[in-house]
């Protein structure tokens, strides 16, 4: 299947060259193309998983969750969504404008972005950069300063304190999760996310790296505003944390941008943890599709299972318990690839 | 050099939690609460005013509107004090029927009290399994008094009619269940790491503070001082029934949320036991049409409600309406107090312990 898709790729820009074209500007062309094809999968998958959260949720609670609109309520993201675009959309009159308005598409710019190097099959990536690792991980911190920007930009006190505290938030977990991946990094000798991805042929990373796996995913829950991490936007604290200001579809795309961030977080997960896109008999692109969905119910199920963590308690879990664990994996990691390579097992 | 800013932050009294209007002004500097002033009567129903233009049966259901989520309680409380007043006894059968629906609205206000406390900290899923289990008392009651939620059962003088085919089965599987629902908030909530974190050492009422300040109920046990009217002063045939009263150590969030748990387990404990000894019998004592209570006459009359001491005092001049009704609130004496425990700590802590007091602003606004 996956030929198949390359060998479409392959004929678009054989097509676009035989028209006149440069090859160099029917390579553009083709990354149009491939951006197109993410953006229509990320919102295929953003309405998917606003139902399945609904519904997971209302399984865990023992209630229906949406069951009105379409079987099984299918159709309630779609209502949801046309109900966000005709509200009225206020901008206050004291917000500084162009912070306030940039802020959200800021965010779900960098969100997208995350997808660039993220394979999706064998050979199927927009950019096989050789830095993938690090582009994922720089790109996703930009997120703090769209949170800052939507705080600041509503001239409202209680969403700048909102913000800076998602901002201290996502500073604080941003070291544990760059940390986790180094291990895998160091096993593998290289950054590129595909030769990750070759490198568990044998072993997945989950089993030689269980610590970097949990810490990873704590970070990343507390990245995403998520599940227990989620104080700052959470109503019964500070009335609505960053987002108060914000009216219909500005709202609306900043959970898009959530559920997007969630979707690439997992992505990453499964393929830097659970060995990407392989296994037997399923077409690739399919594998990936499961891991990532499994890795996503597993955020679903911490979301609504525990209660949520006080910012302090939460600040002190990160530098006085995360950060010395990562380093500590680190060591580890890199004694036993002494080891190893000494008694001559690789 | 560097000082923090004083500053202050409302919380309510349009609140996303179900304790009422409350509107607590948190005086912060920076993270830290210096003091928190409680404003309260967005909720004043003049109730007390009201009770002196209606005559003494007319005024009941306004009672069952006191504390909404525990309605049986406030209602046999005022049942009680104004057949006090008359001299009234009631059949043995009637004690006991009341006795069943005052534990099982006690039942009912801790699963509220425990789901607040659940979605106020974050576990949504915990909400939903204490409302979940308490639509089974919701069944029960709309069985007797055809209404889940404000239920005019308990009248002066008895009970309205005679329980239904089914109410003791019912009840009995509730109770048999009950070990199992405290296992489940147990496993779900107490247990967790985060949880502990957020409740331990939060909050400290000392006994001296409780006393001196009038805190009564579960947060007065959770101090430390087993004061509890159901054995200290029997009302009823509480004397005849054998429980016991949890009590905690500390005063802190996570004993008071542990002594409402336990006082589940012990309100069934008594449920038990009065479905085993109900006699037959009447129900409704003789009462006379017209309550015209001998001038001058006074009284007070308190229950263990689930907040706290319930009291009623009535004021008669020989007339068919009371001269003055009063309401001892306990949840309007018990939020005095939160200023004390919320002092010295962080933000979050002000939900953490209104939602651990347990206030009901119908109850405390009256």
């Amino acid at each position: 299947m996956e030929h198949l898709i390359i060998n479409l790729f392959q004929a678009f820009t054989g097509l676009l060259v035989d028209l006149g074209l440069p090859p160099v500007l029917a390579e553009v062309a083709l990354l149009i193309v491939k951006w197109g094809i993410i953006i229509a999968i990320i919102t295929l998958n953003v309405l998917i998983l606003i139902w399945l959260e609904r519904k997971i949720s209302g399984f865990f609670q023992e209630r229906l969750g949406p069951n009105r609109l379409g079987p099984f309520g299918v159709f309630q993201t779609i209502a949801d969504t046309l109900k966000l675009m005709t509200k009225e959309d206020i901008v206050p009159s004291a917000a500084d404008k162009l912070i306030f308005k940039t802020a959200p598409m800021f965010f779900i710019v960098v969100s997208v972005l995350l997808y660039t190097v993220l394979p999706m099959g064998k050979d199927l990536q927009v950019l096989d950069l050789n830095v993938g690792v690090l582009f994922f991980i720089s790109i996703g911190s930009l997120s703090t300063i769209a949170l800052l920007m939507a705080g600041w930009g509503s001239n409202n006190k209680w969403s700048l304190m909102g913000a800076v505290r998602s901002v201290a938030q996502m500073i604080s977990y941003a070291i544990p999760l760059a940390f986790s991946l180094l291990g895998v990094v160091m096993i593998t000798g290289s950054l590129n996310l595909q030769d990750i991805v070759e490198a568990q042929k044998n072993i997945w990373f989950i089993i030689l790296q269980p610590i970097a796996f949990i810490t990873y995913f704590i970070s990343a829950t507390a990245e995403l505003n998520r599940g227990p991490f989620d104080m700052p936007e959470a109503e019964q604290e500070l009335t609505g944390g960053a987002y108060t200001e914000y009216t219909g579809m500005r709202w609306a795309l900043f959970f898009l941008a959530e559920y997007t961030n969630l979707v690439a977080v997992s992505a990453l997960m499964a393929t830097v943890f659970l060995g990407g896109w392989q296994g037997p008999w399923l077409p690739s692109w399919l594998w990936i599709i499961i891991k990532t969905y499994g890795i996503i119910l597993v955020f679903f199920w911490v979301k609504w299972t525990f209660p949520r963590i006080r910012m302090d308690h939460l600040m002190s879990f990160s530098w006085k318990f995360l950060v010395p664990v990562t380093l500590a994996n680190i060591l580890l990691t890199g004694a036993g690839i002494y080891f190893f390579q000494w008694i001559g097992w690789c | 050099m560097f000082e923090a800013d004083i500053y202050t932050v409302n919380v309510g009294p349009v609140h996303p939690s179900t304790h009422g209007g409350l509107h607590a002004e948190a005086v912060m500097s920076g993270e830290i609460i210096q003091d928190v002033i409680v404003h309260l009567g967005y909720v004043h129903r003049s109730v007390e005013k009201i009770a002196e233009s209606k005559t003494y049966q007319q005024f009941t259901p306004y009672t069952a509107r006191l504390d909404y989520l525990a309605t049986n309680l406030p209602v046999l409380g005022y049942c009680q004090t104004v057949e006090k007043l008359l001299g009234i006894e009631v059949p043995e059968r009637v004690e006991y029927i009341r006795v069943i629906m005052a534990e099982l609205s006690r039942i009912a206000s801790h699963q509220i009290a425990i789901s607040a406390t659940g979605i106020d900290l974050g576990a949504t899923t915990g909400l939903m399994y204490g409302m979940r289990d308490r639509e089974r008392i919701m069944d029960i009651f709309s069985m007797t008094g055809g209404q889940r939620l404000l239920s005019s059962y308990i009248r002066i003088g008895g009970v309205a009619e005679d329980i239904p085919d089914g109410f003791i089965s019912a009840v009995t599987s509730f109770v048999k269940d009950i070990p199992k629902m405290m296992r489940e908030y147990d496993g779900l909530m107490t247990g967790n790491e985060i949880w502990q974190a957020r409740m331990k050492g939060v909050g400290i009422l000392s006994k001296e503070d409780a006393i001196s300040y009038g805190v009564t109920g579960p947060n007065l046990r959770a101090s430390g001082v087993p004061y509890d009217i159901r054995k200290a002063e029997p009302y009823g045939i509480y004397d005849r029934f054998d429980f016991e009263i949890p009590v905690g150590c500390v005063g802190d969030s996570l004993d008071r949320w542990n002594v409402r748990i336990a006082e589940i387990g012990e309100s069934g404990r008594i449920i038990k036991q009065a479905l085993v000894n109900m006699p037959d019998g009447e129900i409704k004592a003789k009462v006379p049409k017209v309550i015209k209570p001998e001038a001058g006459m006074e009284v007070y009359h308190r229950i263990e409600s689930s907040k706290g001491e319930l009291g009623y005092y009535i004021v008669s001049d020989g007339g068919t309406k009371p001269y003055r009704l009063h309401v001892r609130a306990p949840s309007f004496i018990n939020l005095m107090v939160l200023p004390v425990i919320c002092r010295g700590g962080v933000f979050q802590d002000i939900i953490t312990n209104i939602a651990t007091l347990d206030p009901i602003l119908g109850e405390s606004d009256r």
